[in-house]
């Protein structure tokens, strides 16, 4: 039963691809439609304001919290060893939840069961600095994410949510990154959306945002009520670009205007 | 994927929620011959189409040597006005979806058929009747 449901979604998936998809060699980070300026920013890692988080994410790796007294290093040891290309595979299929977690999923689930603390809430500076600590051990890794067949009935619904047009102005996520990304929307360069750099540091919030923050912001963009933060539909739609992105490689913490 | 052009009249009935908020109008062809409510006002018109609220020159660029930031998602607004009449310009913000379903231009007059709209815009046309007048208003002119 599930295994035709897979089957189906991805004979679905390979006939839809032919249209919209962008092909490997097309696909390119929101970076290279950068100014030469801020690129400059994104590579100088001292001018890099996400290094900031990185540092904080780097003792709060090291730091004993919850009932357990343990820290992320006495399960996983150095980070730079441990975690280099772990973010090239998020979301990842959790098989006792039986649905797909992100990274900041992932960490809040090592508190909860591990550190048996709370779960840091989202976009909260601590929760941002140890997913981008532990996104930049894969900086330069490709993007991975979906060869896992669990994830195929999760990876088509992203899919969906892509494709569906929504809000007042009735656009889907596919109209902009598909269809115009070589294209201006008023001053804003469309990008392909591929998530290559999150926790990134949008200059225009003046800080680290998750992914998840993003696409929350598109959404109201056109008008449509955004997923609350942690919504499976906003990790099934992560889950969807990553695979989308496949091939293309991590810049965490990328910065973005 | 254009639409076929609707032959002889057809009235334009809102959906549920809007009945007793949207005007009625009828469309003729491709166009809506009449105003929505009283005749717009060209200055005012052009006023709203370079406000980013409005949303026009997120896609559109046009004959606003003043504004910095223009979109090039959608055709050049310079020469709408000759190459439309006015009651095709009114369609086509009204509901430019009924000429061409696969068009990304909203529908600047319709509440039926959109999904997971945000609790601010729910229900609510993206503009009003008057606003609708004073652009086409505006846009009539526009003649290269
Ligand atoms: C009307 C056009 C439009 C629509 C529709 C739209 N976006 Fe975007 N999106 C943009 C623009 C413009 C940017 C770049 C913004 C900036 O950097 O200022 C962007 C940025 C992004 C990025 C960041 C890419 C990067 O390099 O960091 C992602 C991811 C994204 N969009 C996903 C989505 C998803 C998912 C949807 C649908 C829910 C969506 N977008 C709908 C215009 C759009
Ligand atoms: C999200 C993109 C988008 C927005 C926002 C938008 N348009 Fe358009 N518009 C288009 C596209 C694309 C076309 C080309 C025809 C089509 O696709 O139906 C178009 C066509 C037109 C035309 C006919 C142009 C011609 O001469 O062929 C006019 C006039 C027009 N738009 C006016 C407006 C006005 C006024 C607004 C704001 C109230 C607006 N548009 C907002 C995308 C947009």
């Amino acid at each position: 039963m599930r295994l035709a449901g897979i089957i189906l979604v991805s004979a679905l998936l390979t006939a839809d691809a032919i249209g919209a998809e962008i092909p490997p060699a097309e696909r390119r980070s929101g970076t290279s439609f950068m100014t030469p300026d801020t690129k400059a920013m994104q590579d100088d890692d001292t001018a890099n304001p996400g290094m900031l988080w990185v540092l904080d994410g780097e003792k709060l790796w090291a730091r004993k919290i919850g009932a357990a007294d343990k820290a992320c290093t006495d399960c996983h040891n150095d980070a730079r060893t441990s975690m280099k290309g772990i973010a090239a595979h998020y979301p990842a299929f959790d098989k006792t939840l039986g649905r797909p977690v992100d990274l900041q999923g992932r960490i809040n689930l090592c508190r909860v069961n591990q550190q048996r603390a709370t779960p840091l809430a989202y976009e909260s500076r601590e929760l941002l600095a140890l997913t981008a600590f532990v996104a930049q051990q894969s900086r330069g890794v490709a993007i991975e994410t979906g060869s896992d067949p669990q994830l195929a009935p999760f990876i088509a619904n992203g899919r969906e949510l892509f494709m569906q047009r929504q809000g007042q102005l009735n656009l889907g996520c596919t109209n902009c990154h598909d269809d115009n990304w070589d294209k201006r929307l008023a001053g804003s360069a469309i990008t392909q959306a591929h998530p290559t750099g999150y926790p990134l540091y949008r200059l225009e919030w003046q800080s680290l945002g998750s992914l998840q923050r993003r696409l929350r912001a598109c959404m109201s963009g056109i008008r449509a009520q955004a997923y609350d933060f942690g919504a499976p539909e906003l990790v099934e739609l992560e889950l969807y670009l990553m695979s989308r992105a496949k091939g293309v490689p991590l810049e965490a913490p990328a910065i973005r205007p | 994927m254009s639409g076929p052009i609707l032959a002889g009249v057809l009235l334009a009935l809102p959906g549920f929620a809007a009945a007793d908020e949207l005007r009625r109008y009828a469309v003729v062809g491709d166009a809506i011959p009449e105003p929505l409510t009283a005749r717009g006002d060209a200055t005012r018109g052009r006023a709203l189409v370079v406000e980013r609220t409005s949303t026009c020159i997120l896609c559109h660029n046009g004959p606003f040597p003043e504004q910095k930031f223009q979109g090039d998602l959608a055709p050049n607004l310079a020469g709408s006005g000759s190459r439309w009449s006015e009651g095709q310009l009114r369609l086509r913000l009204v509901d430019a979806s009924s000429l061409n379903d696969a068009t990304i231009m909203p529908s600047y007059y319709r509440v039926d058929h959109l999904m997971r709209v945000g609790p601010a815009w729910r229900g609510k046309p993206i503009l009003s009747a008057e606003q609708i007048e004073d652009i086409v208003a505006y846009l009539v002119t526009l003649r290269e």
